[in-house]
This record gives structure tokens, C-alpha cells and sequence, in this order.
């Protein structure tokens, strides 16, 4: 079942992107969308008969066999991959029925040019790039996916081919990403180097030993297990647009909307969190790594969101809006909490898909025009759209009943992740971070809704009255998905962010820690006691249990692994009630803020601007990240390049070729060509000659003994 | 002599028989007329006798007291030599019949001269050596100037017999000088005579006088010089089989003498295979780049190949002799598919073998300048096609007995050679517009030839169509 799951989207890519001419432009995006359909209701079937405890692997076939280097065709299902199948699938199910309607007359194209079947398979090529990665068994193929979604977003990024700042924006990706992958890539042949093999199962066996081992590299000695973690992570820093890479996610905005919400919002950018929760046996081994991890997520979201307050491009807004959430996600994948950072990747991508698609809407509303100064009062003319749009808002910045577990998918995700940065920095600095940066997602989504729906119409008043609602195809994936925004959280949080045994069987992982259980219960009221109890109990596990420990360790079971001694799960939920009330209020006083200045004080806005012009500038250009890498990478690489083409390719290279090519070889053509004079005479002359150099030679190679 | 030695040469006898009774039933009965049905006979009997060769027995089996040596290395090239030559007759016919010169000895004397061929393969002995060498050149040097009207026909002819029967000479003085030293002229006997380390001087000059002597054979510089003249002359179909069937026997002739009869030598007479194969190389890829006629520079093409496959031999190893026996197979191959091309070029009912005819092809025979686009690809040795494995494996025989200077050469003169080629390809996807668009001979045996070639260049990446596991079993049973 798997296996359609993962080549109905290459079939489908294949014969809509090479047989359109044959089948025809509606044929093509039938195939594409039904088969996609077909993959997501067999996913969601895999998702909820999966037996957890029992990892699958399914192989394929052979690929490469190289002295110890070898590597299968492989599926491997597991929880994570099954939440990673419904979430590619479905969410890339509904954006290629929403295609049908946006990519509809696209004004970026003439009359009578076909583009769509070549957008459609370029979406299930996407989509097959995404499974193979989510169901690799080893690093080869996953890397094989982990590039293939690299390509389809490059194509996807560039499909308006015609602008040249789509183009730049599709080449800026592809190098942004090559910079993660050359880490990426370092991670696996070190982690071949060290255990000999590329396959999962082998690298988890042997991560405890690589916590042991000391690695050469560059200047000096490292712990292995950091090392090839931090590796991985710099791979995963490029593809899920963390701090220092995550450039090129806002300029990929250039691609069609549809591609913004499949590809750079629900799935693929979320690869690197899957890669760190994929790799979390051997996460677990490297402590400081996963600090790095934290803190660069932290910082993320942080940045993300102070960038998001200020941008006026709807779809840049969503698209920092996602860089932010993606660093949440590392957080809780840093403090070790995989399955809060599981549960947060789900939930984002409901979400944050229906806010893009709902972008998709306004836009097609509005004639393509994006700049929501532009907008306004779109309320009464999209009230669908305005509908789903405020369920994702709602979703994203977090409504909820605090100190229960109802609410919005956002508001359990985001919590249990805010819980657990909390728990796993001890009231440290990403705490604290995320907590200003949900603050800050509070007041930029708001500040969305209100400028875009709400106050009076501001743009081209032409466009304003010939907004229309968008046609069904677009509207039925903004039904389904807000179903998901609203609801995913509450089914879900118990398997995801519930107690010790919930979790455990929904990952099938074994039974760590069953006595730290145990001692929940009292450690409400005795809380030095516990502390005490469980140290004993780790101590305990740790020297007589040992050989059981290595056991577990040898063999990890489960989709996840968390080491014996993580406990930040447990800790998250006996966290301060503050502490769980805190995204609460920060969600709360964002949304006022907003309410202050874009409804209530409308002159606010321009205010504040003027007073903290440079805060603002500094803000609205991103912290120059763009600028600084311009003058730090991208003018010296032009330079060097320019000199090594012309000075070295040309002048030197091309120079010495050519004279050789056009100076010296015909002369030895005419010479030859001289020699072949058709007297006999001559020929034999050649014969003797050659004879006698030949003897010569012959006398003196055997006369030298 | 024995039944058993008779068996031993079974096929020999019975081609020549083959050819004896074609010439009697021709001469008696309906003359040229029957010449098409001949070719087509002769054809499916050297098929017939490649396929039973291939299937028979495989060990070595020595006959006449040691004349005669029937191993896997014979069987090899003999069934690549019959192949060739059943090829090279089926696409011949349209042609000569064309030029009215579509005569009934033409396929007896190509079978003649393959029986010399496969005693040349199969030599044990000096004295058979060189009466295979004279039966194939005597046919040879007839069916050059079977144009008896075409001056230019005739002149090959000639000037491959004069200079064919100087080379005959040198080869036959070396001959006698080897077993003036060696007392003997089997190969047995002189491999025991020359010893293991350095051998007589004398010895030394009759071997050198032999390399030349197969040298001329193969065309290898300074050895070459009739090639052009008579590739340029002789009928096109003529000048296919010259390219193809008589260098693998040459070529396997010059392996077996260097092994069989020098084994123990092998840094005596590396060197100067060495240069041979070098200078053929870089003269093969300077020379053809001036050539405006498609047949003279096949001839310079080829000089180059040998120049690639003696590579093999001048690494002086079993590796050697592999890479020998599969670059001449695949060289075989491509060869005949580019001759076949060549048939076709007509302009005006008239067959032209001028280069600038070519012009814009792609346009009026795309199928067949696809083909053709492959197949020169492949004379080049460009990846994936067959011709960069050949190289491929002769680089790698070279490497193994550390002739790295050779290879680098070799590298660099493939380089050179590839821009006549690609020359080609430029002119028929990107010349001129001509004014009057070549017209290809319609016609389904060339076509297909030419097709099967191209196909085979292609699909032999994959494994190289079994052929080392082949080439490398019959370089197993020469070389000791």
C-alpha cells in the first residue's frame, strides 16, 4: 500500500508532464489530482491502522552495492513517517484541486499557452520527491528526496519563468539549500566513515557508540555524536529555513501561491525537523549539538516574527510567519520533546496551508495584487475566504481554553512546545524567546486580518468592486483544512504531548522510564522527594539495568527515541501553571495590540514607525541579512568568478587551446598531408625509414643489457 | 595427418571447398547473374560457420604438429572476422551493381581471403603464417582494383600490391632471420630459442622485421602510407571490408606472434609497440582533419583505431589482450555501420563520398543522421557509447602494465581526433544550407545495418553486450 502511496505520484507526474500532448491539458490535471486523492486516503488509512510498535521496512530493490557501501530501495513505516504521509498527502491533495481555480487564467501567461499540466506535474513530482524522502530507510535515498523536493521547488519557485525576480528568487533557493546539503552531506559520509553504513538502523545501533568516539576534523578534536549532528542540523538549517539560511524562504514567495503552501509552508520545509526527529537516536547522544539546535530555532522564531511585524506583502508575512513556527519546532526537537515537535509540524501544516491558500484567495480576489495596504474591507466580498482565513488565524496564534485541552490546533501545539522549551531550559532563554515571538505572531497575523478585511477599501477601487469569491475547487480545500486547523490539536494531543504510556505506544517505543511514571503522582506535593526518587531511579537503571539500557540502545525501538534520562516530557507537564498560562497572555496582548493599531488608533502604526524609524527600517529590511551576505558571499564569489572566466578560462586556458588547435595542429595536417604525395616511392621510402629507426631502437634497448 | 587434424581445420576446408565449387558453378553456369544470390549464400555461410564456431568445443586444440592451433583466442577473432565479412557482403551488392561491377568472383574471393584470415588467426608456424598472410593480400589486392575501368580503382590496386609485396618481403626476411637463430620455425621452438629475458640480436632484427611486415597489414605508422591511396580507390564496399575483417585478423596475427612466439620478450619488443601505436594515433587524428572525402578519412580513422588497439598489445598482459580483442570487435561494428552509412550517400543516383554533401542532413534523413551521430560519437569515444568502453579498456590494459605516459598521450590525441568527427556532426545538424539535399539510397539492408550498429553503440553500456567476459576467456587461452 505504502509503495502506491509513493510512485502514484510520479506516475502521475510522468504522464501529465510528458503525455499532456496526448491526453490532453484537463486529462493531465484529472490524473495529477485524482491519483494524489487516491495516495491520501490510502495514507490516511496507513496513519490510522499502523501498528507502531512493529516497524515496517519494505524494500524495493537494489541500488548500490559499493565494497561496504550499500544502500536499498527501501520504505520504512513507522509513526513518523505515517504523519509525514498524511500530512504530504493530503495537504498536496487539496492544493492540487485548489490549482484547478488559481492557476486558472494566470495573467502571467498569453492567451491559448498551456502551463498547467507542466505546474501539475511538477506538483506530484514534488510530492513523490516528499514521500521518498519521509519514507527513506537510509540517508542515500532520503538524500535522494531531500534533493528531488530541492529540484521541484526550484522549478516551482521559477515557474513564472518570465520574471526575473522569480528566476533569481528559484536560483537564490537552489544555493541557499546547497550550503545545508554540503553539511547535510558531510553528515552522512561522516556517519558512513564511523559506523560503516548509511542505513537507520545501523547509525542507531551504533549511536551510543559515537557518543564515546573522538573525530578528527578541520582544526581539532570533536565528539563524533555532536559532530555529525551538528552536520545533519546544517542540512536541516537550509531546507526548514532556520537562522543564517532561511533567506531564500521569503523570496521563494515568487512561486505561484499554491506552491507557497505546499512546499514552503506544510511539507518540505518542515524536512529538517523531520530529519532531526528521524535522527533522534543519535540526537539524543549529543547534547550540545541539540543546545545549538534550540537556540537556533529559538533565535528563528524570535527574528521571524519581529521581521513579520512589519512586512506588507500578505504572502511574505505567512511566509516569515512560517519561518518562525519552523524554529519553534526545532526548539522542541532540541530540548528532546520529538513527538511535541511532531505534533507542532502537523498542526502548522493544516494551519498554515489554509492561511496561504486563503492568501491564494484574497489575491485571486484582488487581481494578483498583493500589498495588503492595498486591501481592506474584504469581509463582505469574500466571506468564505474571510471565514477560513480567521479560522487560521485563530488557529495560528493560539485560542484556546488555557489549562485545558480545548482549543485550536495552534493552541495545543504551540503550548505543549512552549511547555516544553520551558521544562527543557529550565526557564531559560528560548523560553523566554518563544514566548515574545507568539507574542509577536499574535500581533502580525491580526494585523493581517485587520488590513486585509477589515476598515475601509484603500487600493484601486476598480479591483476592489470586482473582488468575487473564488470558485469552489478553491474553497473546498479551505473547508478541509480548516477542519484540520480546528481540530487536529484537540483528537491528537494525547498521542503527541500526553503522559509517558499514551506516547510511547502511539510511537512504539518500549516502556523507558515506566518507574519515573510511577512517581508522578507524587511529585506535585513532593517535589524534592521525586527529584531525589528519580535520580535513585536513574542511577538505579543506570548501573544494574545496564546491560538491559545498552540493549534498548542497540536496538532502538519506535519511531522515536528518547534517551532514559530525557525527561523533559514529564517535566513539561508539571510545569508552573504561569508558565502554561504564558502563550495565553502573550497571544492576548498581541491581538489587543493589534486591535489598537489597525482598528482602534489607526494613525498608530505611522507613529510608532516614525518614532523608532530605525528599529523599523531595521525590521523592515529583514536585519539586512540580504545586504550582509550580498557584500560578505555574493559580490566576492561574482568577482572571483569574473576573474577565473576571464583571466583564467579565457585568456589562459582558451588562449593556450586555441593556439594549440589553430596554430600547431594544422600545420602538422599539412605536413602530413605533404608526406601523402601518392608516389609509391615515397610510401616505400617511409617503410625503410621507419625500419631503420625501428632497429635502431632495438639494438639500443637490448644492446643496453 | 590424421582425421583428427582435419577436424581440427573442418572449417577452413570447408569454405574453401565452398569457394571452389561457387567458382566452377559460376564460371560453367549463369555467370554474374547469379552474383546477388552468391553473396547472400556466402553471406549465410560464414554466418553458419561464426555460429558453430561459437558453439563448439572450448578448449585448445593443436593440430599438425603444432601448425595449426585451434584456441579460444582463434575462435574469438575468427568469429568476429566472419561476422564482418558477412556484413560487409550483404551491403555490398546495391553498389557494385550500380557501378556494373557486381562480378561472381567478388564473393569467392572475399571467402578466399577469409580462409586466409582464420589461418593467419590460427597460425602455430612461421610457414602458415605466411601463406595465410599471402592468400587473404593476394585476394585482397584483386578485389581493390575490380573497377578495372576506374583509373583511380586500379592505381590502388597496384599500389597496394607493390608496396603489399615489398612488406611481404621484409616479413619473409624476418622470418628467415628468426629461424636462421631460433633453428626453428614453429612458434614453440622459437619461444623456447628467444628465452625469458633478452633475446639475440639477431633474433631482435628478424622480430622487428616481422612487426613491420604486420604492421603494413594493420596500417600502423610508418606502415600506413598505402591506406588513404586505397581506401579512396577501391569500390566502397571494397573499402569496408578492407576496414574491417582483414585488421582483425592482422591485428590478431600480430598478437599471436608477439605472445605465442615472444611471450618471454615482452620488454624487448613493448617499446616499440609502444611507438607504433603511438605515432598511428597522433598521425590517424592530424591527417584526417584536412580530408574533404569521407572514405580518406575513414582511412585516417582507422590508422588511429589500430593505433588504440595496439595499445592493448603494447601493454604486453592477458588485460592487454582483452582490451585488444574487445576494442576490435566494437571497432568491427561501428565500422560497418559507418560504411554502411556511406553506401547510401548518393546525389543524383551517383554515390558521392564527399564530406560537404552532408551538409543539413539532419533535415532530409533525420533518421539516418541519428544514426550516423551516434556511430561517429562512438568512432570518438564519447561517453556512453561503445567506442569510449573500447578505449576505455585499452586505457585501462595500459594503466595495469604502467605505460601512463601512452595513456596520457592516447587521451590527448583522442581529443584531437574527436573534432573531425564532431566536424561531421556539426555539418549535418548545423552546416549550410545546401543546395541540393543528399538523397540516401533507399534501401532496407543498409538501413538496417546502419541501425543495428547505432543501436548496438547505445545499448552496449549495458555490460558491453557480454562481450569481455568473452574477450577476456580467449585473451586467457594467448597469452601464458
Amino acid at each position: 500500500m505504502v509503495k502506491i502511496i509513493l510512485f502514484a505520484p510520479l506516475i502521475g507526474a510522468l504522464i501529465a508532464g510528458f503525455g499532456w500532448r496526448v491526453i490532453g491539458e484537463k486529462a493531465a490535471q484529472w490524473i495529477t489530482t485524482g491519483v494524489l486523492f487516491l495516495a491520501c486516503v490510502l495514507s490516511w488509512i496507513v496513519f490510522l491502522w499502523l501498528d507502531a510498535s512493529n516497524v515496517q521496512h519494505l524494500p524495493i530493490m537494489r541500488w548500490v552495492e559499493s565494497g561496504t557501501l550499500s544502500a536499498d530501495w527501501s520504505i520504512r513505516v513507522d509513526r513518523i513517517t505515517a504523519i509525514m504521509l498524511i500530512v504530504v498527502t493530503t495537504v498536496s491533495a487539496l492544493v492540487h484541486l485548489y490549482s484547478f481555480g488559481y492557476m486558472d487564467h494566470d495573467p502571467q501567461w498569453k492567451e491559448g499557452e498551456i502551463y498547467k499540466p507542466r505546474f501539475f506535474a511538477y506538483l506530484s513530482f514534488f510530492t513523490f520527491a516528499m514521500l521518498m524522502l519521509v519514507t527513506s530507510d537510509n540517508l542515500l535515498q532520503m538524500f535522494f528526496g531531500w534533493e528531488g523536493v530541492g529540484v521541484a521547488s526550484y522549478l516551482l519557485i521559477g515557474f513564472y519563468y518570465r520574471k526575473s525576480t522569480a528566476n533569481a528568487a528559484a536560483i537564490k533557493a537552489f544555493v541557499v539549500n546547497r550550503i545545508g546539503d554540503f553539511g547535510f552531506a558531510l553528515g552522512i559520509f561522516g556517519l558512513y566513515y564511523l559506523t560503516d553504513s548509511i542505513r537507520f538502523e545501523d547509525i542507531f545501533a551504533a549511536a551510543p557508540e559515537l557518543a564515546q568516539t573522538q573525530l578528527h576534523f578541520l582544526w581539532k578534536e570533536w565528539n563524533a555524536a555532536n559532530l555529525i549532528a551538528f552536520l545533519l542540523f546544517v542540512g536541516a538549517m537550509g531546507k526548514s529555513a532556520q537562522l543564517f539560511l532561511h533567506t531564500w524562504l521569503p523570496d521563494a514567495m515568487e512561486g505561484p501561491t499554491p506552491v507557497s503552501a505546499l512546499i514552503h509552508a506544510a511539507t518540505m520545509v518542515t524536512a529538517g525537523v523531520f530529519l532531526i526527529c528521524r535522527m533522534s537516536p543519535l540526537m539524543e547522544y549529543a547534547p550540545q549539538a541539540m543546545t545549538f539546535v534550540t537556540m537556533i530555532g529559538a533565535f528563528t522564531a524570535f527574528f521571524a516574527a519581529t521581521v513579520g511585524l512589519v512586512q506588507n506583502d500578505i504572502k511574505r508575512v505567512i511566509a516569515y510567519s512560517t519561518c518562525s513556527q519552523l524554529g519553534y519546532m526545532f526548539v522542541a526537537a532540541g530540548v528532546g520533546v520529538y513527538s511535541v515537535a511532531m505534533f507542532h509540524l502537523l498542526t502548522h501544516a493544516f494551519f498554515k496551508a489554509m492561511l496561504f491558500l486563503g492568501a491564494g484567495s484574497v489575491i485571486h480576489a484582488m487581481h494578483h495584487e498583493q500589498d495588503m495596504r492595498n486591501y481592506g474591507g474584504l469581509r463582505k466580498k469574500i466571506p468564505y475566504t474571510f471565514l477560513a482565513m480567521m479560522i487560521g488565524t485563530l488557529a495560528i496564534t493560539g485560542v484556546g481554553i488555557p489549562l485545558t485541552h480545548y482549543g485550536f490546533a495552534g493552541f495545543l501545539s504551540k503550548d505543549a512546545v512552549i511547555e516544553s522549551a520551558w521544562a527543557g531550559t529550565n526557564g531559560g532563554g528560548a523560553f523566554w524567546l518563544l514566548l515574545v515571538a507568539a507574542m509577536f505572531t499574535s500581533f502580525y497575523s491580526w494585523r493581517l486580518m485587520f488590513l486585509t478585511f477589515y476598515g475601509e477599501p484603500r487600493g484601486d477601487q476598480h479591483s476592489y468592486e470586482n473582488a468575487h469569491e473564488s470558485p469552489k475547487t478553491m474553497l473546498m480545500p479551505l473547508g478541509v483544512l480548516a477542519l484540520g486547523a480546528i481540530f487536529s490539536g484537540m483528537i491528537w494531543y494525547g498521542s503527541f504531548f500526553g503522559d509517558h504510556a499514551q506516547v510511547n505506544k502511539f510511537f512504539g517505543m518500549p516502556e523507558h522510564h515506566g518507574q519515573a511514571d510511577q512517581s508522578e503522582g507524587h511529585r506535585e506535593d513532593k517535589k524534592a522527594h521525586t527529584k531525589e526518587e528519580q535520580d535513585a531511579d536513574a542511577a538505579h537503571s543506570n548501573s544494574s539495568n545496564d546491560r538491559e539500557t545498552r540493549h534498548h540502545a542497540s536496538v532502538p525501538v519506535g519511531a522515536i527515541f528518547m534517551h532514559p534520562d530525557n525527561h523533559v516530557l514529564d517535566d513539561a507537564h508539571h510545569a508552573p501553571k504561569w508558565v502554561k498560562v504564558s502563550p495565553f497572555v502573550a497571544m492576548l496582548f498581541g491581538f489587543i495590540m493589534a486591535l489598537w493599531f489597525y482598528v482602534w488608533d489607526k494613525s498608530a502604526p505611522a507613529r510608532v514607525a516614525q518614532l523608532n524609524r530605525p528599529l523599523y527600517l531595521f525590521l523592515l529590511n529583514k536585519w539586512y541579512f540580504d545586504e550582509i551576505y550580498n557584500a560578505v558571499a555574493v559580490r566576492p564569489a561574482n568577482m572571483l568568478g569574473r576573474l577565473l572566466w576571464k583571466r583564467g578560462d579565457e585568456a589562459t586556458i582558451d588562449g593556450a587551446i586555441n593556439s594549440i588547435a589553430m596554430g600547431i595542429i594544422p600545420f602538422f595536417t599539412r605536413l602530413a598531408g605533404r608526406a601523402q604525395s601518392g608516389y609509391i616511392f615515397t610510401y616505400a621510402f617511409a617503410m625503410v625509414i621507419g625500419i631503420v629507426v625501428f632497429v635502431t631502437w632495438m639494438t639500443f634497448v637490448s644492446g643496453a643489457n | 595427418m590424421v582425421p583428427a587434424d582435419l577436424s581440427i581445420i573442418l572449417p577452413e576446408i570447408l569454405l574453401s571447398v565452398f569457394a571452389m565449387l561457387a567458382l566452377l558453378g559460376a564460371v560453367y553456369g549463369r555467370k554474374d547473374r547469379i552474383a546477388t544470390s552468391l553473396i547472400w549464400v556466402t553471406a549465410a555461410i560464414f554466418i553458419i560457420a561464426a555460429l558453430s564456431l561459437m558453439r563448439s568445443a572450448n578448449g585448445t586444440e593443436i593440430g599438425f604438429n603444432g601448425m595449426f592451433i585451434n584456441d579460444g583466442f582463434a575462435r574469438f577473432a575468427k568469429v568476429v572476422v566472419l561476422f564482418s565479412a558477412a556484413a560487409v557482403l550483404v551491403i555490398s551488392p546495391d553498389y557494385l551493381a550500380e557501378r556494373k561491377i557486381l562480378k561472381f568472383e567478388y564473393p569467392v574471393l572475399i571467402t578466399l581471403s577469409v580462409v586466409g584470415m582464420m589461418m593467419m588467426i590460427s597460425a602455430g608456424d612461421l610457414m602458415l603464417l605466411y601463406m595465410g598472410l599471402e592468400l587473404q593480400s593476394l585476394c585482397l589486392y584483386i578485389i581493390a582494383s575490380m573497377r578495372r575501368d576506374s583509373l583511380k580503382s586500379t592505381e590502388a590496386g597496384l599500389k597496394y600490391f607493390v608496396l603489399g609485396a615489398l612488406s611481404s618481403g621484409l616479413l619473409l626476411y624476418g622470418a628467415s632471420l628468426i629461424y636462421g637463430y631460433a633453428g626453428t620455425t614453429s612458434f614453440l621452438g622459437i619461444f623456447a630459442a628467444a628465452g625469458q629475458d633478452h633475446a639475440d640480436i639477431g633474433l631482435l632484427l628478424g622480430l622487428v622485421l616481422m612487426l613491420a611486415g604486420m604492421a603494413f597489414k594493420v596500417s600502423a605508422v610508418p606502415f600506413h602510407m598505402w591506406t588513404p591511396d586505397v581506401y579512396e580507390g577501391a569500390p566502397t564496399p571494397v573499402t569496408a571490408f578492407f576496414a574491417t575483417a582483414p585488421k582483425v585478423a592482422a591485428m590478431a596475427l600480430f598478437a599471436r606472434v608477439l605472445h605465442d612466439a615472444f611471450g618471454g620478450i615482452v620488454g624487448d619488443w613493448q617499446q616499440v609497440v609502444a611507438l607504433i601505436s603511438l605515432l598511428s594515433m597522433y598521425l590517424g587524428a592530424i591527417a584526417a582533419i584536412g580530408q574533404t572525402n569521407i572514405k580518406r578519412l575513414m582511412a585516417y580513422s582507422s590508422i588511429a583505431h589500430m593505433g588504440y588497439a595496439l595499445m592493448g598489445l603494447a601493454a604486453g598482459t592477458s588485460l592487454g589482450i582483452e582490451a585488444l580483442l574487445t576494442y576490435m570487435a566494437i571497432y568491427v561494428t561501428m565500422n560497418v555501420g559507418t560504411f554502411a552509412f556511406i553506401l547510401t550517400m548518393q546525389k543524383d543516383g551517383q554515390p558521392v563520398t564527399d564530406i560537404s554533401t552532408l551538409n543539413m542532413l539532419s533535415r532530409s534523413e533525420p533518421g539516418k543522421a541519428l544514426a550516423m551521430l551516434v556511430l561517429l560519437f562512438s568512432l570518438a569515444g564519447v561517453p556512453p557509447t561503445l567506442g569510449f568502453f573500447a578505449k576505455w579498456s585499452v586505457w585501462n590494459a595500459a594503466l595495469d602494465a604502467d605505460l601512463v605516459w601512452l595513456v596520457v598521450a592516447s587521451a590527448i590525441a583522442s581529443a584531437i581526433g574527436a573534432y573531425y568527427y564532431l566536424r561531421i556532426v556539426y555539418l549535418m545538424y548545423f552546416g549550410e544550407e545546401p543546395q541540393e539535399a543528399l538523397v540516401c539510397r533507399p534501401s532496407v539492408v543498409l538501413s538496417g545495418v546502419l541501425t543495428v550498429s547505432s543501436v548496438a553503440m547505445i545499448l552496449g553500456m549495458i555490460n558491453l553486450l557480454g562481450l569481455e567476459g568473452a574477450a577476456e576467456a580467449a585473451a586467457a587461452t594467448l597469452v601464458r
